[in-house]
C-alpha cells in the first residue's frame, strides 16, 4: 500500500494527465457524433475479431465434452453392430437371443497416465472393476489396437501398451489372411514388428496388418497397422515386417475397453485341451 | 496570492468570451481558425503545481468545449498541452529555478525564448486538436496544414497580445 501510494505520488502528474485525457476522450465518443461513429466502426472490427479467436478458443475448450459424446457415439454403434455378435450359423441352433449371443461388448475409457518411451510401457485407464473391467480385456481406439488389461482395481485399470515387450497380439495381413504376431522392438513408439511369417508370402508396402481374432481378446479385425518396410534379409524362414501403426500412442486420450462374454469359454476349453 | 487568483480567472473568462464569440466566428479562408485561449495556459506562473496546471487545463478545455459543442475535443487537447508545459519549459529554459510569482513573458525571457516557447506549445496543441476533430490519419497532410497555418495565427495574435496588453509587466 505504502509502495502504491509512492508510486502515484511520484507518477501523479502522468497518471492525472492520462486520467484526463481518458475523460475527455469519453466526453468525445459520448456526445460527438462523428467520432462516436467512426469509434464505434473501429471497435467492431476489434471486437469482431476478438470474438472470433474466442469462439475459436470456446470450440476448442469444448472438445472433451465433444470427444466424449464421440466416443459414446461410437460404442454404441459398435455394440450394435454385428461383429459384436457371435455369428451362430450353425443349423442346429436356433436361439437368436440378442442379449445371450452378444459375445463383445464395447466400454468407453479416457487414458489418465501413459508413456511411450520406455522399454516396457503402460497405460492407465479412469474404469476399473466397478465399470465392469477385468483381467484380459482388450482395450482398442477408434484407430486401432492400443493394449490388453493387466490389473483392474476398483476404479482404475492398469493396461499393457502394445509398446511393451512382454506383450504379443496375433495379427494377420487383411488381404492375404496370413498371421503372425505383433510385438514391440522398444525404440520407436510409432513402429512395431509383425513376425513369425513365412518368409514365402509377397508382402507390399501399405499392406494393412488387423488382429487375427486367435487371441481371444481382440476381436477379429481390429486394426494395427499398415506395413512400411518388409525386411528380407534374415537368413530364417520366417519373414519380418515393420508395421506403422494406426494408432498414434503420443495423443492417445480415448479407449473403448472390449469385453468378450465369450473370453472364459474360449481359455477354459484352450487350458483343457493342451493339458491333454 | 489572492490577486493574482483573481488576475488569472479574469484572464480566463476574457479569453474564453473572446474565442467564443470573436474568433470562432474568423474563419480564413474557410479552416483557418486561431485558437488564442491557449495564451491561458502559457501565461500560468511557473510556481503552479503540475496538478493544477492540468486541472486549470481541463477546465479551460471543457468550457470551449460547452461553446463549440465540441465537448472532449479542446479538453483532450488541452490537457495534452498542460501536459507538455513543464517538459518544454524544461527543455528550453537555462536556469533551473524560476523567481516566485513570475509568468512566463516576453518582456523577462526575450523575444526568441517566448517565441520557441509558445511555438512548440501551440504547435503541439494544435496539430493534437485537428487529430482528434479529423479522428482519422487519411488527410494527414491537410491536418498538418491547418495545423501550421492556424499555429502561425494564433502565435501572431499571441506576440501581438503581448506587446499590446501585457506590456505594462
Amino acid at each position: 500500500m505504502r509502495s502504491l501510494l509512492n508510486f502515484i505520488h511520484t507518477y501523479h502528474f502522468i497518471i492525472l494527465f492520462l486520467l484526463m485525457e481518458f475523460f475527455s476522450f469519453f466526453l468525445l465518443i459520448q456526445y460527438n457524433d462523428y467520432q462516436r461513429a467512426s469509434f464505434l466502426n473501429s471497435s467492431n472490427q476489434i471486437s469482431g475479431s476478438v470474438y472470433k479467436k474466442f469462439s475459436g478458443m470456446n470450440q476448442y475448450l469444448s472438445l472433451k465434452e465433444k470427444n466424449l459424446q464421440l466416443m459414446n457415439f461410437i460404442t454404441d454403434s459398435r455394440n450394435a453392430s454385428l461383429t459384436s455378435f457371435k455369428q451362430e450359423k450353425v443349423p442346429l441352433m436356433n436361439v437368436y437371443d440378442s442379449i445371450y449371443l452378444q459375445q463383445y461388448q464395447f466400454v468407453p475409457a479416457l487414458v489418465i497416465n501413459n508413456s511411450i518411451n520406455k522399454t516396457n510401457n503402460y497405460l492407465t485407464l479412469n474404469i476399473g472393476r466397478k465399470q465392469g473391467i477385468d483381467k484380459g480385456m482388450a482395450v482398442v481406439s477408434p484407430f486401432g489396437i492400443v493394449g490388453v488389461v493387466k490389473e483392474v482395481s476398483a476404479n482404475y485399470a492398469s493396461v499393457i501398451s502394445l509398446l511393451n515387450q512382454n506383450l504379443k497380439v496375433s495379427a494377420m495381413f487383411k488381404e492375404s489372411g496370413y498371421f503372425g504376431s505383433i510385438n514391440w522392438n522398444g525404440s520407436n513408439y510409432q513402429y512395431v514388428t509383425f513376425s513369425e511369417l513365412p518368409s514365402h508370402i509377397s508382402v507390399a508396402i501399405g499392406d494393412t496388418i488387423i488382429t487375427s481374432g486367435y487371441s481371444a481378446m481382440f476381436p477379429k479385425g481390429e486394426l494395427v497397422g499398415f506395413v512400411s518396410e518388409v525386411d528380407k534379409s534374415e537368413t530364417g524362414e520366417f519373414l519380418e515386417v515393420k508395421v506403422q501403426l494406426a494408432v498414434d500412442f503420443k495423443r492417445l486420450q480415448h479407449v473403448m475397453v472390449i469385453k468378450n462374454f465369450l473370453y472364459q469359454e474360449q481359455m477354459q476349453l484352450e487350458t483343457e485341451s493342451s493339458h491333454d | 496570492m489572492i490577486k493574482l487568483f483573481q488576475r488569472y480567472i479574469l484572464l480566463f473568462i476574457i479569453l474564453v468570451l473572446l474565442q467564443v464569440w470573436v474568433l470562432n466566428n474568423i474563419q480564413v479562408s474557410g479552416y483557418i481558425n486561431p485558437y488564442l485561449y491557449v495564451l491561458f495556459i502559457l501565461l500560468l506562473p511557473f510556481q503552479i503545481p503540475n496538478w493544477l496546471l492540468l486541472v486549470f487545463s481541463f477546465l479551460l478545455g471543457l468550457v470551449i468545449d460547452m461553446f463549440c459543442d465540441t465537448l472532449g475535443m479542446h479538453a483532450s487537447a488541452t490537457v495534452f498541452m498542460g501536459f507538455l508545459r513543464p517538459i518544454v519549459l524544461q527543455a528550453i529554459s537555462t536556469r533551473d529555478t524560476f523567481e516566485a510569482g513570475t509568468f512566463p513573458s516576453i518582456h523577462l525571457f526575450g523575444f526568441n525564448w517566448f517565441i520557441k516557447y509558445s511555438l512548440l506549445l501551440v504547435f503541439s496543441h494544435h496539430l493534437f486538436l485537428f487529430i482528434v476533430e479529423a479522428y482519422n490519419f487519411n488527410a494527414f497532410y491537410l491536418i498538418l496544414w491547418r495545423t501550421l497555418v492556424s499555429t502561425f495565427f494564433t502565435i501572431l495574435l499571441i506576440v501581438l497580445s503581448q506587446y499590446i496588453i501585457f506590456r505594462k509587466q
